[in-house]
């Protein structure tokens, strides 16, 4: 049944992310993202990351990609005139550079975890991606950078307004 | 089946399209919807090592980088429309400023 | 009180902080003025404390170091900011504030109205400040520091009137000249510190000279220290052959003269020596080099001394024959005889100078003795206390002149020779000649200045209480050091007061061949009577017949032009020394090392960059995703190092 789910989830992970990167219209690219991420939420289900699995879907999939799409429908850019950008040289390098990036991942991936045993009990697993449990993580282990990153939201969100502002004054 | 190397090899091919997107498109919203490509690739592959490790920290590690990943959006997509609005344009190919 | 001698270094630096970073602000010379000789009198009155305390004390125990903080510490170097309170020290500190002191009263009277009166007072305690760390100083670092810190002052002072015209060029250049002629003595002392440090792994004078006393250290290292420390001394003291600034540091203010180029800072060198007598016994071949070079200097400058037309240039090289008097003495190994030939020189120099001022002020800045004449009448003060002092110079008894150059001509000849003593008698008789001339030039005979233009005035009180002082002092400061033939061995306070400094020394030296006390007092008579001679013929030849020294020079032209010339050394210096440096420097070091090779150098390799960099900078393109690809690429390789090494 994991083998099953699993399968299905990452092939649609991997189609929406190829979508996203080949599709001209940015809205459909937008659209294709939201199903990536969706399909990260039943992913990370499967290993029993609820509370991941929830903000996942609130802030990915909600927050964020409602965000790109007003920005979308603000800006109304053109569709891309042609897929890659025109330079060939260019674009060889990229694919180059990046499949070779890809490869060696899965090679070292290959080599270490194949024959890795598991190390965690199915309970043990169950019990730590509760929200309890990171919640207890957060506030005591990780309180400083919980924070800290509240800082750095409060900056964003003021830089955001910032520069969004029609004139810089 | 230890299922383990399969998440960390979609995480990888993920990774994989999002830098192919961040090197070759010409649209800038969609170069940055890459960038959160790649920034989930990397989630998955915490979340994966976490579960089956059994240790808590790569979960709580996620959460911060969404949250980083969301004020990076913020002010990235800020930054965009500035830019649209001094350019007229959201082609990062047509935004070359920053030479020389 | 003699814990706290550094008193007497702290408040001159007061009274220079106060007067330097305020004195503009004063509106009152008064302030100033006060502010300034309050420093100097306040440290004098600590010196003077001390000085009575030590008295007091048994004869063992008499000297102190008194610590401050340590100042620096590397490897083995350990110096610290310490004085050291002992006999030679006190004597010297006594000499520097006291006379310091009347002549910063007398600057306020003779610098009133010149609109650098606080820079003036300023200079004035700097240097006091630094002359009291080089005669209190217990190690050679700090009295480097004090002696740094003279020259420096001696610089400022020169050049004080820095938009004034002195002979052929400005006062600016005399002081530069001085600064770099002292530098070259300056080298020579630290080069003597190097070595210092290096044979006795210390700069501690009780350190050193202690070692210094055992001696398994072989004589030729003694011999080499001695002579780098002498070149220091020679430059700082004006001898042969650095003795050329000496005369054009006359273009400062009188006072200055007074104070720092005749009766404290020139005399460095001589407590240097002194202070190092161990080393220079040890070394009979650097003593003798002293005792020729500073005889030489005497004899030289009193010959040039005899013609010179400025006031205060017959002072001038009348000092530099003075200082090689006490080198003379040094040179014999008469170090005490030395230092009491400073203390009373401080006085009647000082005095002299300030009378030559207290003559310039009243006759408006007008330097040519040719141009006074009778001003006995108009300032009688002056007149009175200038002719002691000229009286005291000469060596009639029982001026304070008189005890301190016999002492010196009969060790000259005791130990020197018979070749010594006639060559310093007849530099005796110069310096009254010359004296006396300058005196009956100035104060007697015909009046041969303009007298409707030029209205000659005595000086204000404030000016002529300080020489009083020193013409007392003139007087009576002899008999501190009585011959020994006349009061006995213990009637000599001044040698006996000095004698636990220089033990260790005069153990290791010849002292001088058994001579009967008849033989002594013969010499003595006929140095007077020489002296009193000349006096006479001076008086006779300027005021009676003048005509007389007309004809004479007119008939040794020769000599009369090369003395009025200073010899040409200066000419000489100029065509073997200054001119080859300046046009090496100028042809090679300037036009060619400087603007070709080093200039050229930077030039070029920047012309690289600026080439390079045109054809690198096409990497920045300002596409973004051009800088992702090389971004990529980067993390690429760095992913393959860390992969490989699984």
């Amino acid at each position: 049944m994991e083998v099953i789910l699993f399968a299905v989830f990452a092939s649609i992970a991997v189609v929406s992310s190829v979508l996203v990167v080949t599709r001209r219209n940015p809205v459909i690219a937008a659209l294709c993202l939201i199903l990536n991420f969706g399909s990260l939420a039943g992913m990370y289900l499967l290993l029993s990351a609820q509370f991941i699995a929830v903000v996942q879907i609130i802030v990915y999939a909600g927050a964020i990609m409602v965000l790109f799409l007003f920005v979308l429908m603000l800006l109304r850019p053109d569709m891309e005139r042609s897929f890659f950008r025109h330079d060939p040289l260019f674009k060889w390098a990229a694919i180059i550079v990046s499949v070779f990036t890809f490869l060696l991942l899965v090679y070292a991936i290959i080599l270490t975890t194949f024959n890795a045993p598991i190390l965690a009990n199915h309970a043990k697993t169950i019990e730590i991606g509760t929200v309890e449990a990171i919640g207890k993580e957060l506030f005591s282990n990780f309180l400083l950078p919980f924070e800290a990153i509240g800082f750095v939201l409060l900056s964003a969100t003021v830089g955001a307004m910032l520069l969004s502002k029609k004139k810089l004054d | 089946m230890n299922l383990l190397p399969f998440y960390l090899i979609v995480s990888a091919f993920m990774f994989f399209t999002g830098v192919i997107g961040v090197m070759t498109r010409r649209n800038a919203i969609i170069v940055f919807m890459s960038i959160e490509l790649m920034l989930n690739s990397a989630n998955l592959t915490f979340v994966a090592f976490s579960s089956f490790l059994g240790n808590v920290s790569g979960q709580v590690f996620v959460f911060f980088v969404m949250a980083v990943a969301a004020a990076e959006a913020a002010v990235g997509l800020a930054i965009i429309i500035s830019i649209y609005r001094n350019k007229m344009t959201a082609n990062i190919d047509e935004i070359n400023i920053l030479k020389w | 009180m003699r814990n706290l001698i550094y008193l007497s270094v702290v408040f001159p630096l007061i009274g220079f902080l106060v007067n330097g970073l305020l004195g503009r602000k004063f509106k009152s010379e008064k302030v100033v003025g006060i502010i300034g000789s309050g420093a100097v009198g306040a440290a004098f009155l600590v010196v003077l404390a001390a000085f009575v305390e030590t008295l007091r004390m048994p004869e063992e125990g008499r000297a102190l170091i008194v610590t401050l903080f340590q100042w620096v510490k590397a490897g083995n170097l350990d110096v610290s900011i310490a004085y050291q309170i002992d006999q030679l020290s006190l004597v010297m500190g006594l000499v520097v504030t006291g006379v310091g002191f009347l002549i910063h009263i007398y600057s306020i009277g003779y610098m009133h109205g010149d609109k650098g009166f606080w820079r003036f007072f300023t200079y004035l305690n700097l240097f006091i400040f630094a002359m009291m760390n080089l005669v209190l100083a217990d190690n050679f670092l700090l009295m480097f520091l004090g002696w740094e810190g003279v020259g420096l002052c001696s610089y400022l002072l020169i050049g004080f009137w820095y938009d004034r015209k002195f002979e052929k060029s400005t006062t600016s250049d005399a002081a530069k000249k001085a600064f770099v002629v002292n530098r070259i003595g300056d080298f020579g002392f630290l080069i003597g510190m190097f070595l210092i440090y290096l044979n006795f792994g210390s700069l501690n004078f009780t350190t050193v000279f202690a070692k210094a006393g055992v001696g398994n250290i072989p004589e030729s290292t003694f011999t080499l220290i001695a002579l780098c420390l002498f070149i220091g001394a020679a430059g700082k003291s004006a001898q042969i052959p650095l003795f050329v600034w000496l005369p054009d540091a006359m273009a400062g203010p009188t006072p200055v003269s007074a104070l720092i180029h005749a009766a404290t800072m020139v005399t460095a060198g001589v407590y240097l020596v002194a202070r190092c007598s161990i080393i220079y016994a040890s070394a009979p071949m650097a003593l003798t080099v002293v005792a020729v070079i500073g005889l030489a200097t005497a004899f030289f400058a009193a010959t040039v001394g005899l013609v010179q037309t400025d006031i205060k240039k017959v002072l001038a090289y009348s000092t530099v024959s003075q200082l090689g008097y006490m080198f003379l003495a040094m040179g014999m190994g008469a170090f005490s005889a030395g230092i009491f030939h400073v203390v009373t020189h401080a006085f009647f120099k000082a005095l002299l100078f300030l009378g030559a001022g207290s003559v310039i002020h009243g006759m408006h800045d007008e330097q040519d003795i040719r141009k006074y004449g009778n001003l006995k009448k108009y300032m009688p003060k002056t007149a009175k206390t200038f002719l002691i002092a000229a009286i005291a110079i000469s060596g009639i008894p029982p001026f304070a002149g008189f005890f301190s150059k016999d002492e010196i001509l009969w060790e000259a000849f005791s130990v020197g020779g018979f070749g010594f003593w006639i060559f310093g008698v007849i530099t005796a008789l110069f310096t009254a000649f010359y004296m006396f001339r300058l005196y009956f030039l100035t104060f007697e005979g015909k009046e041969r200045f303009d007298s409707h233009h030029v209205h000659p005035h005595e000086s204000p009180a404030v000016m002529t209480i300080p020489l009083m002082i020193l013409a007392f002092l003139s007087i009576v400061g002899g008999f501190l050091g009585m011959p020994a033939i006349f009061v006995g061995e213990e009637g000599n306070l001044f040698g006996r007061w000095l004698a636990p400094i220089f033990k260790s020394a005069e153990t290791k030296i010849f002292t001088g061949a058994e001579h009967s006390h008849l033989m002594e007092i013969l010499l003595m008579a006929i140095s007077v009577a020489g002296a009193a001679l000349a006096i006479y013929f001076a008086k006779f030849v300027y005021l009676h017949k003048p005509e007389i020294a007309e004809k004479v020079s007119a008939k040794l032209k020769p000599i009369y032009t090369t003395l009025l010339n200073k010899y040409y050394v200066d000419e000489i210096y100029d065509a073997v020394v200054v001119n080859p440096i300046r046009l090496v420097s100028e042809s090679f070091l300037w036009k060619i090392t400087d603007v070709k090779l080093i200039d050229g150098l930077l030039n070029k390799s920047a012309a690289l960059v600026d080439y390079l960099s045109g054809y690198i900078r096409k990497i920045q393109t300002g596409a973004v995703q051009f800088y992702a690809i090389i971004m990529m690429t980067g993390i690429l390789a760095a992913l393959f190092w860390i992969i490989k090494s699984l």
